[in-house]
């Protein structure tokens, strides 16, 4: 057996472009095929005769290859090289193969021969445009249970892999002066002109090499040399070029704003044994100064009656896959056409030896030149024929052809039918870039327009038919100078949008406009009958152009048999906006390097080591990870938070708060500064001293709060929640910078240069005292709210003693890098001393008893300062502040607002859910009247029962009175109380 | 993905670094707090959001921290100039083609009259 034979009996001796030396095994729904290398799946198979490669989306209708590019809706496959590896919807004209590969069809069961959900065929009449939404309106439980899995598992594509991905993706980010999309002709020399200037250019093609007509029309001739020979010496010579990039198997996606385009590197799919070095697939973030598209165009399908069997693809698609891959689609090839590059996909086929059944053209008068051409080859051209029905089952077996206007039908045997409804200029990234279309009426297709940025369009996407003014065209868009000359056999004219003949009555015929989804030229109409007149209405209601192929080759037709039932001129109706991405990209290509660990990168402490060994549980706050609490052997979280509440209590608890915002507020007008920005008054607090501060915004509701320490005249440590020190850093920063310009004041966030150890508790200064040097920490001398830059175990510290449980307590903030020593240290000395380590959950317990607010927790946004019980932080004296007008208005000065309180269950044991609403009389008829929600709720095991704090209306006003919290299944009784539960006189905090 | 021209820094940079920050020249009244309802509301809460030629705040947070006003076409996202706080409007250059055509849905996606 020769090696031809070998990789196809279809493969035509001589043909096409691939080396028959060089073979790849692959196999396809488990059977094993050769292929050449260079070989899409489809011109592998199609070598071998299989055209049968999936079931269509509703109907299950055997589908073959339509076409042999990246607008291919039919043959969607599954590629895998091993169980992970596997990825669905894969165009198979797109995928080359590589040796090792397993294809599998899609959407069929048990086979793809014998498929038990073609039944939806027979079932066709109910499967009608619309047809979800009329059908399954109700019951509405019936929906979840048995419509929708049905449907899901009837219609569909393939099937997502189960696996982690192994593969790794890369992202690379490049600015150049142009970028080329589209390495046609076109695109090529555009690329010549703009390297001659010295631009730093992009070039960039979606296919394994540049050439894109070129690939199927041997007939033209550039500089002398045939068409295809000249692209790749060109890319050569542009790739020599120090300014010029090459990128092909590489998709511009998307066009963004600002010459920004999303690009998509196909790195190693098709590469038998990739490296483990190589990311499979790299996405490109390009700045591009100028943007020029080649995107060429599209070859458009004919709509006629069972438009959809295998064997039925479009003329270029059978001409690149003879002329490139050198295989011929059939043996008795009929051509159906309303335009003239159907001609030239025949004339090729027959001088290979196929045999051309007939031309069916539905225009009256084809060209002279090429019916002059069919005659000379001995075809015969059937002119105002259209060819009305196929026959054949898992491939097509004959077309019907009859004369246009009736009568004269008559039956001709083939194995494939080649088409061509003409040309759709590839406008996607145009009107991404925002530009806008204009209908070329003459050639019934849209064309760039106006253009939003700077971008032009060159070659057959801008509509320039012709070779010479392409070239020109293209030379000036590069801004260069460029001598070259092409030339080609025959110039194309026709083209029609919309259905033939033989695409109706409605009542029997299938004539596909969309074949991904399944959509007929009967369920366009329908649409509009059924009252859908914008496009925008018959695209949704009959999902056109709504499957993964976004409609490159029903749109068009769609839009022009809704013009005709609507009687309106195609622009009148307008087109669906093209939007990103241009083909379907993976989600690994855009997700990146941003999986596992690297996703929400974790913010650690420097002491998150010794948590861990100390069997630390953790919470994330914002990005931080924090201690949530440290079960001991067989504890469960209530257990650990009940023995470290108690701990803390009666010995003492080390707390790492490192996570706490801190910014450095430090200049002449540092306290004039925070006078503007908190409520407090900041002037009157002397240096080594601290105070609690609320943050309003202007609207009088509280933002921020947090301890402020005054280290000297000029400087202050302020102290911001874990979560909301960026935004207050960014709040003040607006302030200096735009309100306050005049005040010399220089911000600055320190959050992650200090950590922070907490030692709280009636023995926090026994613990502490030992290591502290340069301050005398006695209760006299460094009383509650004090502060002092001092020396921690040698360490230069800032010492603050400050408490958040209500006990004697302490901060001692030092560098980072000395946290985990400083806090070993003091975890060596407080546990024989009978401490505990805790975590966030107890210190949420902790300051609840306390009655310390967290905001964002027992605030929302909504809550003035005196609504949480805080109006003695308010200064009254402040000739302004931020919030100071806003806390004037109507509505935060009115009565009954809702204000924060205690509540107490009845039943001591029962522990209300935050989030729980509140109300008084729990008989109302609903909806009830709602006074307000539970902030916080916690099991106090100091208090020996449950605790919680609430928003109320008129809370503090209903201190004494029940109110009822209504659950589900059960209402609880609560008792308002004020907000302290532990140590009501605080006496403990000055211990 | 924007490119915007940083006023301090001199320099085109994306989008990524910075952040939006609200409708330009709006200043907080010098004795707000004796201002009336009606004057506080027009100052804090009220805001054009025209369709068009805006003039907004933009902070290059991930640079150099600085914030500056830019003259922005809303609907086709040019900027037509951007310059440092505390400096009134800024004559702006001589457009092209006025945008003034793209406007409603209808208009745009199609016509569902």
């Amino acid at each position: 057996m020769s090696a031809s034979s070998n990789s196809g009996t279809f493969r035509i001796k001589g043909a096409g472009r691939l080396t028959p030396a060089r073979t790849a095994r692959f196999t396809f729904d488990g059977k094993s095929y050769t292929a050449l290398e260079g070989d899409t799946v489809a011109s592998a198979l199609l070598a071998h005769g299989v055209h049968l490669l999936g079931r269509s989306f509703k109907y299950h209708r055997p589908r073959g290859i339509l076409s042999a590019g990246p607008e291919e809706p039919n043959a969607l496959i599954d590629v895998s090289r091993d169980a992970a590896r596997r990825q669905p919807n894969v165009r198979a004209t797109v995928q080359e193969v590589f040796d090792g590969a397993k294809i599998a069809s899609q959407n069929r069961w048990p086979s793809l021969k014998f498929d038990v959900g073609a039944v939806n065929n027979l079932f066709s009449p109910f499967f009608a445009a619309g047809f979800y939404y009329k059908t399954f309106m109700w019951p509405r439980e019936a929906w979840v249970k048995i419509y929708e899995p049905f449907i899901r598992r009837a219609a569909g594509l393939g099937v997502a892999p189960t696996e982690e991905d192994p593969d790794h993706y890369a992202n690379r980010y490049a600015h150049c002066d142009v970028l080329i999309a589209g390495a046609g002709v076109a695109g090529l020399t555009a690329a010549l002109s703009a390297a001659a200037t010295g631009a730093s250019v992009f070039l960039v093609d979606e296919q394994p090499e540049v050439g894109g007509a070129l690939h199927y029309d041997t007939a033209t001739t550039i500089d002398g040399q045939n068409g295809y020979d000249w692209a790749q010496a060109t890319a050569a010579k542009l790739k020599a070029m120090p300014n010029v990039t090459v990128l092909t198997r590489t998709t511009v996606f998307g066009y963004y704003n600002h010459g920004f385009l999303g690009l998509v590197e196909r790195v190693t799919d098709h590469v038998a044994k990739p490296g483990k070095d190589l990311p499979r697939e790299r996405l490109w973030q390009v700045r591009a100064k100028k943007v020029v598209l080649a995107t060429g165009s599209i070859e458009r399908h004919m709509v006629f009656a069972n438009n959809d069997r295998p064997g039925i693809m479009l003329a270029s698609a059978a001409r690149t896959f003879l002329n490139h891959h050198g295989v011929a689609v059939g043996r008795q090839v009929g051509v159906y056409t309303a335009h003239d590059s159907a001609y030239e996909a025949a004339f090729d086929l027959k001088r290979a030896g196929v045999s051309i059944a007939a031309i069916v053209d539905c225009r009256a008068d084809p060209g002279e030149a090429l019916l002059a051409e069919a005659r000379a080859l001995g075809i015969s051209v059937l002119s105002g024929h259209s060819v009305t029905d196929t026959g054949g089952r898992l491939r097509i077996s004959s077309m019907t052809v009859a004369r246009n206007g009736g009568g004269d039908a008559r039956k001709i045997p083939v194995d494939a039918l080649i088409v061509s409804a003409g040309w759709t200029p590839s406008v996607h990234l145009f009107s991404q870039s925002r530009g806008k279309l204009r209908f070329d009426d003459v050639n019934q297709r849209f064309l760039p327009n106006i253009y939003a940025q700077d971008c032009v369009s060159v070659g057959s996407c801008n509509g320039t038919d012709d070779l010479a003014e392409l070239i020109d065209e293209a030379i000036a868009a590069g801004g260069g100078s460029v001598a070259l000359a092409g030339e080609n056999r025959f110039e194309w004219t026709g083209g029609m949008i919309g259905a033939a003949e033989g695409a109706g009555p409605d009542t029997t015929v299938k004539a596909f406009v969309d074949f991904q989804h399944d959509v007929t030229a009967k369920d366009i109409r329908l649409a509009v009958r059924e009252g859908m007149h914008s496009i925008e209405h018959i695209k949704r209601f009959t999902t056109n152009g709504m499957a993964s192929d976004q409609g490159k080759l029903s749109n068009m037709h769609g839009l022009a048999i809704a013009a005709e039932m609507l009687d309106r001129p195609i622009p009148q109706v307008g087109l669906t906006t093209f939007r990103a991405p241009y083909t379907p990209v993976t989600y690994g290509t855009l997700v990146g390097h941003s999986r596992g660990e690297l996703f929400d990168p974790a913010r650690k402490t420097p002491m998150h080591a010794l948590e861990t060994a100390e069997g630390a549980e953790f919470e994330d706050v914002g990005n931080w990870k924090r201690a949530w609490y440290y079960p001991k052997r067989g504890e469960d979280m209530l257990a650990a938070v009940n023995r470290e509440c108690r701990t803390v209590r009666e010995v003492a608890g080390v707390f790492n708060g490192s996570t706490l915002g801190k910014i450095e507020v430090v200049g002449p007008d540092a306290a004039q500064f925070l006078n503007l920005l908190y409520t407090n008054a900041w002037d009157s607090l002397k240096p080594g001293k601290s105070r609690y501060g609320i943050m309003t915004r202007e609207d009088g509701f509280v933002y921020d709060d947090g301890v402020v320490g005054r280290l000297a005249e000029d400087r202050f440590h302020v102290t911001t929640t874990t979560g909301g020190a960026p935004r207050v850093l960014h709040h003040m920063e607006d302030y200096l910078q735009t309100e306050f310009p005049h005040l010399k004041v220089w911000l600055t966030s320190t959050t992650e240069q200090w950590a922070v150890i907490a030692v709280q508790g009636p023995k926090a200064r026994e613990i502490i005292q030992p290591f502290v040097e340069g301050v005398d920490i006695s209760n006299e001398v460094f009383p509650h709210m004090s502060v002092a830059e001092c020396s921690v175990m040698g360490v230069p510290a800032r010492l603050f003693r400050v408490s958040f449980t209500g006990e004697l307590g302490y901060e001692i903030n030092v560098p980072a890098d000395y946290g985990p020593a400083v806090w070993k240290a003091i975890w060596e000395r407080a546990e024989p001393m009978g401490a505990c380590l805790y975590g966030t959950e107890t210190m949420h317990v902790l300051r609840a008893e306390k009655g310390y607010i967290i905001v964002g927790q027992d605030t929302d946004g909504t809550v003035t300062p005196h609504d949480a019980g805080l109006g003695w932080a308010v200064s009254s004296k402040k000739p302004d502040f931020v919030g100071i007008r806003g806390l004037k208005r109507p509505d935060l000065v009115r009565e009954n607002r809702k204000q924060l309180v205690g509540l107490l269950t009845k039943d001591p044991a029962v522990v209300l859910e935050e989030g729980g609403q509140i109300v008084a009389d729990p008989n109302q008829a609903k909806p009830m009247t709602m006074l307000g929600h539970v902030t916080s709720a916690y099991w106090s095991e100091n208090c020996g029962r449950s605790i919680a704090l609430a928003l109320v209306a008129g809370g503090r006003a209903r201190i004494g009175e029940t109110l009822h919290v209504p659950l589900k299944d059960r209402t609880i009784e609560v008792e308002v109380t004020d907000m302290v539960f532990f140590d009501k006189d605080g006496g403990r905090i000055h211990g | 993905m924007l490119l915007i021209h940083c006023p301090y820094c001199e320099e085109d940079r994306s989008e990524l670094e910075f952040r939006w920050a609200g409708e330009a020249h709006i200043a907080r009244p010098e004795n707000i707090s004796a201002i009336s309802d009606e004057e506080f509301a027009e100052y804090f809460f009220l805001r054009n959001n025209e369709k068009g030629l805006t003039y907004e705040r933009w902070r290059h947070i991930h640079g150099c921290g600085r914030f500056f006003n830019a003259a922005r076409d809303t609907v086709s996202d040019r900027f037509l100039t951007t310059y440092k706080a505390g400096m009134p409007k800024q004559p702006l250059p001589e457009t092209g083609a006025s945008e003034k055509t793209v406007e409603t849905y209808e208009a745009t996606e199609g016509d569902a009259r």
